[in-house]
């Protein structure tokens, strides 16, 4: 049937300004553009240079996440000695840059702030239906949510800002069913890098993908947002989730969603956005979850993964690959649970959600971390900090030997002054263990919260199922 | 942006598959607030070590390196962060094309709006192109072909539009303001608001 259309074709034909045609893109209208200080300040040069408006500040929501320090520190003057001249030059540009153009900006005094692709959708900013954009790859982290959500460069941010329009070549379909239920100690984030690993990091090159299936169902918004964010790791242009029940819980009175009538109007509208029964896929892929175990990285990109306890695989003559385990210093053959750990990371826009952290302490409680491991945890906004410490969270951290720390990006990609060592071998909850992506010569193991709170404790690289069983 | 019709150059080889821009260039230079002088930044942790010296065995760092403005890379380059930083260390560095057999999204968009042409070819000449480092090649943009020194000419997939705004140096900022009363009307239309 013609008529029939999936999720991403539903959104996209609803914010078509002009359609694309051989010679030209679509113009594509833009429902919520996220800010921050990193990708903006040549964009807003622009603007200042052809003396061009923000059309749209109402659809524009700034923060400052990734140069900030995630010590407390009150003044700009203070943040320099953090983090350095340069990147607390950034957050004061982007202060500068919001006042001027007459942006809101949840700024680094606000109780708000946090990573923008947390904030979206704690605020209620974040919502089914809409298009949302932001100079960061991640973007693709609230498509959980039913919204089309992608990354755009610096170029872009500027058409957005001047325009709240972008030109768009419609991306080809992938859907992703995945059925089972998850074992106990295996995570969202365990089974995003399991498709990554199936697929490959260039698996959804030019795609937007579709996750859905009973697993999908069954889990929770947070879980959901872990894995449309690593959608990009995949390659692909977005990930997107069908919103359902779980979505509108979510999202009833969170300060930016729809309320009263609107709520209503906005739910019914809502229950609409999903794919039809015999709407066509450009290609379908299916996995099952009930064998998954929890998974590790072993190489420098998010597609070299496998089960904990798995060998790592041969290079099978591959350079590449070799030169990846080279960097890596680890060997072909052997698992990695006797890798020794230095750094635990638990944090970023993938895993620093209340649950994220709940997770990472129900494995901690009552164990120290190991001499000689540094184990960093930032909330992913200061409300999640706030949330954690009211339930005992920080306490449960602090009391193992791990620092507690305000709100940011941090060590997921080491701008702000959090960085690993050179050589040091670091389980983070991030995105991206490429080299030197958390300090230059660092080498990263991606994991679940779960799998890095047990490494920290272990002092090695460590299965959390039994730290899970013991009757916790 | 400055119009690109036709780039003659030499080629310098990177064969690893999947560089991604944090390689590209690392996160730590991104507390910029300009555009400007990012190519001192390129590729950064992999030309110079710990104390700053240069690799002699990266392939940048190269004599028969200098002056080439064509970057051959393995399969899947510029996969990761949007960082349009990426696309302007290349270009100030002297790069005025990338080849691969295929160049990860944002950082292809990316590199259109910044006037760096990517070009993705198919495996047997990219084997080619990694095999022979140096050679020169001769890029028509307005016919997307690309030119091999024994003459073979191989076209390559460009959008239209990409490329009508590549060789007549078009701000497409301009062509999207122009749809303003569109715009307008669209927002006006619309059974619902964001």
């Amino acid at each position: 049937m013609a008529s029939a259309r999936t999720l991403f074709e539903k959104v996209w034909s609803d914010h078509v300004v002009v359609e694309e045609t051989a010679d030209t893109p679509a113009i594509l209208y833009i429902d919520l553009h996220l800010i921050h200080e990193v990708t903006t300040p040549q964009a807003f040069n622009v603007l200042h240079e052809k003396g061009l408006r923000v059309r749209r500040p109402d659809l524009t929501l700034a923060t400052m996440d990734h140069s900030t320090p995630t010590t407390p520190v009150t003044s700009f003057k203070d943040m320099a000695v953090v983090v350095g001249e340069n990147a607390a030059n950034q957050v004061r540009r982007m202060q500068e840059n919001c006042d001027a153009f007459g942006l809101e900006l949840l700024g680094f005094d606000s109780d708000q702030r946090g990573i923008v692709h947390v904030i979206g959708p704690e605020q209620g900013a974040t919502q089914p239906g809409k298009t949302i954009v932001c100079g960061d790859s991640h973007t693709s982290t609230h498509g959980a949510f039913g919204a089309l959500a992608f990354g755009i460069g610096t170029t872009e941010v500027g058409h957005v800002l001047a325009s709240q329009c972008l030109l768009q070549r419609k991306a080809r379909t992938l859907v992703l069913s995945i059925d089972g239920d998850l074992p106990n100690g295996v995570s969202s984030k365990d089974l995003i890098l399991a498709i990554i690993g199936q697929i490959g990091v260039d698996g959804g090159t030019g795609h937007v993908i579709e996750f859905r299936g009973g697993t999908i169902s069954a889990m929770d918004m947070d879980s959901r947002m872990t894995i449309c964010n690593m959608s990009i790791e995949a390659g692909a242009r977005a990930g997107m989730i069908a919103p359902d029940d779980h979505t509108f819980e979510y999202l009833a009175g969170r300060p930016r969603a729809p309320q009263g009538a609107d709520w209503d109007r906005a739910v019914a509208r809502w229950r609409t956005l999903k794919s039809d029964d015999d709407a066509v896929f450009d290609k379908s892929v299916t996995i099952s979850a009930d064998e998954m175990q929890p998974m590790v990285t072993f190489g420098t990109n998010p597609g070299m993964v496998i089960g904990v306890n798995d060998p790592v695989p041969d290079d099978d003559g591959d350079p590449s690959f070799r030169k990846a385990l080279d960097y890596m210093q680890i060997s072909a053959g052997k698992p990695l649970t006797n890798t020794g750990v230095d750094v635990v990371f638990v944090g970023s826009c993938t895993n620093s959600r209340l649950s994220d952290l709940q997770q990472a302490a129900d494995v901690v409680e009552g164990h120290k971390v190991a001499d000689g491991v540094r184990m960093l945890v930032v909330p992913g906004s200061q409300q999640i900090k706030k949330d954690a410490e009211a339930i005992g969270l920080d306490r449960v951290f602090t009391a193992a030997g791990a620092e507690w720390r305000e709100s940011g990006c941090s060590m997921c990609l080491g701008m702000n002054g959090d960085t690993v060592n050179s050589g040091q071998l670091s389980v983070s909850t991030s995105n991206r263990n490429f080299e030197g992506r958390q300090g230059i010569g660092a080498r990263t193991i991606l994991a679940s919260p779960m799998t890095a709170a047990a490494s920290a404790i272990a002092g090695r690289v460590a299965d959390p199922r039994p730290f899970i069983s013991k009757g916790k | 942006m400055n119009p690109v019709t036709r780039i003659q150059s030499r080629t310098v080889v990177l064969p690893t598959t999947d560089i991604d821009t944090d390689q590209l260039i690392p996160a730590r230079f991104l507390t910029t607030t300009s555009r400007e002088g990012l190519g001192q930044y390129l590729f950064h942790d992999l030309r110079f070590d710990a104390s700053g010296n240069a690799d002699p065995d990266f392939a940048l760092n190269k004599p028969e390196a200098d002056g080439c403005g064509i970057l051959v890379a393995g399969n899947n380059l510029g996969c990761g962060s949007s960082r349009e930083h990426a696309p302007w260390a290349l270009l100030d560095y002297g790069f005025q094309a990338v080849v691969s057999t295929e160049i990860a999204d944002i950082f292809r968009n990316n590199s259109l709006k910044n006037g760096l042409l990517p070009i993705v070819v198919d495996a047997d000449t990219l084997q080619y192109l990694l095999q022979n480092p140096g050679i020169s090649l001769d890029i028509d943009v307005a016919q997307a072909t690309l030119a091999l020194p024994d003459g073979k000419t191989i076209e390559f997939p460009i959008d239209g539009f990409a490329r009508h705004c590549l060789t007549e140096g078009l701000d497409q900022l301009g062509y999207l303001l122009q749809h303003e009363t569109r715009i307008s009307a669209f927002e006006a239309s619309r059974p619902w608001k964001p």
